[in-house]
């Protein structure tokens, strides 16, 4: 009797809780997403979810599961959460669906730039921007009487300022981990230097005046940084600054909340953001714009991926952006730009703008190049020029073997 | 025993053997010669993607793969390439090159060279002291007080239960930016200590790591190789007025000799494949080892790529060298199999 009671309670108590009013509709069509795990995706499957009969996937792993688990048919997840990066492989395989249909269907709140267009057809629906954009800390530079620098000189003018007075352990936090991080923080100083990737036949630039000038600024950083930067990511970076050991650092946009969060942060109000410093006069910022959104797979049924896009639609409302204001920068409706989104939106809406991050297969190949070969540089074991030739033959050997060069 | 008897305790493994080792090895020699690759075209797509409040479309010629509209996937062609692939990872044109001027550092920028040079130095310095740091252990533990003896085997053993993975991550948060360790060391010191800034202070690191976690092994083996010492023996070098190094030297060692040879050729297979320490460590930008290599490879990009070809290859090339490695004391054991059949 008293075990009855006790499952009974337990059911009153989970339709309590999960209560599907938050939803407009009630979901019957059993559903799977995989995606990143920050914040902002945990915000819209958590939305998602309280329509039922929803499973998410939070996983910083899903872009090596990601083409596998979509190619397989049935595909294992119908909602995909994807970024201007890894959305290539999935078009590639022809594994997403176009929205267009579904678009029409639901997407009456999606504002027009939400819409990710390949060759006319809605790949895609965005639902926040990301870059990585300057953070600092505003008390430590009104007590320095340091302004807040706009262009590369100007970070490590301060940088020497900040290092001479010792109120923090390193100036500089830097997202140089070796591999994909530390190839990221060239794919963003080159284009500021106005630099190329590729050429037209697909071979690539980056052995130029430009590259041996990002690669020199990069060095630069190492004066102020952690000696430990090339194993430090993102989330270590955080970390330093939570921790009040960094005054500065070109870091992602996804990242900012975490600096108000009194939880971990022991700097909670101090931390600004402000636009990418630019790396050379008249030229764009020196970082790249992401974009994360979703995508629906091309490998089930047209009522399952009806479903799916009806359920992404109601974690994607204003509703959910307005509960979670500041976990992202939302490119949904509802979205009112905080403190924290001054970095991003002065970055994305610069003039010059800072390229896109390209969603091609040739990238990915040299994000790879980049990320094995840079480090040789920064350890001192090579020079920039040499560097640049292995990073040049690192990408054709591979480009060769992926079929993109002759 | 009977053949048959004999068949139906072998055939199990024997079959397993051969589908889990050693059809998957045919299929990576082969893939070593073959290239897959999909049927690429350029085509004129238009992208839209978005500004903050605008949005940005622009046409460019892309580099796409065709999909083959019966099956829905990529079209594929496979061609045999012969040596190209371990051409592309031994790099030989540049190691000659290297050779020629002079300039040997320039070898160890060749990242195959680079892990090879790691991974060997790693076998054969930890490989000593294994051994060393096992037969010690092993003496200190035959030669404490019996009460003792149960709670320090058990000490003793611990490392060697932590999953490898589980044990250098545990390192490398002891060390890192101001882990416990560090911070204390710095205390101490009064210097700014940074052990993951430079490559000698991680492979340092590395071989403490792999040192505490197999020690164990060989002690446990050790230990029991010590009970079975013959005691008159001993007892008659005690009487003859040997030393105790003199009795380690002619009369333990020579008995464990055997066992000696064995943990030498599980740890010289063990250490040639250490992959754990480069993860752990993320030492990716100071040290790489070949397993890592391969690894490397296989790891897709953003877009989807994997160099498959070349992991075949680079995994062939590193069993070739674990053959190379393990001829040496493999040789000593068949002639002391032989030996003893006589």
């Amino acid at each position: 009797m008293y075990l009855k009671k006790l499952a009974l309670a337990g059911a009153v108590s989970l339709m309590g809780t999960s209560a599907f009013a938050a939803c407009a509709y009630e979901n019957d069509v059993p559903l799977k997403s995989l995606s990143a795990g920050f914040e902002a995706w945990k915000a819209v499957t958590d939305a998602m979810a309280e329509c039922g009969n929803f499973q998410a996937e939070l996983d910083q792993e899903f872009r090596t599961k990601q083409p596998a688990a979509f190619e397989a048919n049935p595909s294992l997840y119908q909602i995909g959460g994807v970024s201007n990066g890894t959305i290539t492989p999935l078009l590639n395989a022809g594994t997403i669906r176009p929205l267009d249909d579904l678009v029409a269907k639901y997407g009456q709140n999606l504002a027009p730039n939400q819409l990710i267009k390949v060759d006319g057809k809605i790949m895609a629906v965005a639902m926040m921007v990301n870059t990585q954009h300057l953070m600092y800390r505003e008390d430590i530079f009104n007590d320095l009487g340091i302004e807040t620098p706009t262009t590369w000189d100007e970070v490590f003018a301060a940088a020497e300022t900040i290092k001479e007075a010792g109120v923090v352990d390193h100036a500089i936090g830097a997202t140089m981990k070796s591999g994909w991080n530390l190839a990221q923080e060239f794919v963003n100083m080159y284009p500021g230097f106005g630099g190329e990737f590729f050429n037209d036949d697909n071979t690539t630039a980056v052995n130029s005046d430009a590259g041996v000038k990002a690669l020199e600024t990069m060095a630069k950083t190492l004066d102020y940084t952690d000696p430990e930067v090339l194993v430090s990511d993102s989330t270590y970076v955080q970390q330093q600054f939570q921790q009040g050991k960094i005054a500065m650092s070109n870091l992602w946009a996804s990242r900012g909340g975490a600096m108000d969060d009194e939880a971990e942060s022991s700097v909670v109000g101090k931390v600004k953001m402000a636009a990418a410093p630019i790396a050379m006069d008249g030229g764009a910022p020196a970082t790249t714009l992401w974009w994360d959104g979703i995508v629906i797979a091309a490998n089930i049924t047209d009522e399952e991926a009806d479903a799916a896009f009806r359920l992404a639609m109601e974690g994607l409302d204003e509703e959910m952006v307005k509960a979670n204001n500041e976990a992202a920068i939302w490119l949904i409706p509802g979205y009112e730009p905080g403190p924290l989104a001054k970095g991003a939106i002065d970055t994305a809406t610069a003039s010059p703008a800072p390229p896109a991050y390209p969603s091609t297969t040739q990238m990915g190949l040299l994000h790879t190049a980049l990320g094995n070969e840079l480090p040789a540089f920064l350890t001192g074991e090579r020079d920039a020029a040499a560097t640049l030739v292995a990073v040049e033959e690192a990408y054709t050997t591979s480009a060769k073997e992926a079929g993109v060069l002759e | 025993m009977k053949f048959k008897t004999f068949v139906w305790f072998v055939g199990p493994s024997l079959f397993m053997m051969l589908l889990f080792i050693a059809a998957p090895l045919i299929s990576v020699f082969i893939q070593s010669f073959q290239i897959t690759q999909p049927v690429m075209q350029q085509i004129e797509v238009e992208t839209c993607t978005p500004g903050f409040l605008t949005q940005t479309c622009t046409t460019e010629v892309k580099t796409v793969p065709i999909i083959d509209e019966e099956t829905g996937k990529t079209q594929t062609t496979t061609a045999w390439v012969g040596f190209q692939s371990y051409k592309n990872v031994l790099q030989m044109d540049k190691v000659w090159a290297a050779v020629g001027s002079g300039n040997f550092s320039d070898i160890l920028q060749i990242d195959f060279w680079k892990a090879l040079r790691f991974t060997l130095m790693f076998t054969l310095v930890t490989l000593p002291l294994v051994v060393g740091v096992g037969l010690m252990i092993a003496l200190a533990v035959n030669n404490a007080a019996k009460s003792l003896r149960g709670p320090v085997i058990f000490i003793s053993l611990l490392p060697f239960i932590i999953t490898p993975v589980i044990g250098s991550l545990s390192i490398y948060w002891l060390f890192v930016g101001d882990g416990i360790l560090t911070a204390t060391l710095e205390r101490w010191t009064g210097q700014d200590i940074a052990m993951f800034a430079q490559a000698w202070t991680i492979e340092l690191l590395m071989y403490f790591y792999r040192v505490w976690h197999v020690a164990p092994f060989a002690f446990v083996i050790f230990y029991a190789g010590l009970q079975t010492v013959n005691m008159d023996t001993l007892e008659s070098a005690i009487i003859d007025g040997a030393s105790r190094f003199e009795r380690l030297r002619y009369v333990i060692i020579p008995h464990l000799m055997p066992l000696i040879i064995f943990i030498a050729l599980i740890h010289l297979m063990d250490c040639y494949r250490v992959f754990d320490e480069i993860i752990g460590f993320r030492s990716q930008a100071h040290v790489i080892s070949l397993q890592w290599l391969t690894f490397d490879f296989l790891t897709p990009d953003d877009a989807g790529n994997r160099a498959i070809s070349r992991a075949a290859a680079s995994a062939m090339l590193t069993m070739i060298g674990i053959v190379f490695l393990l001829i040496l004391p493999l040789r000593r054991t068949w002639r002391d199999h032989k030996g003893g059949a006589h």
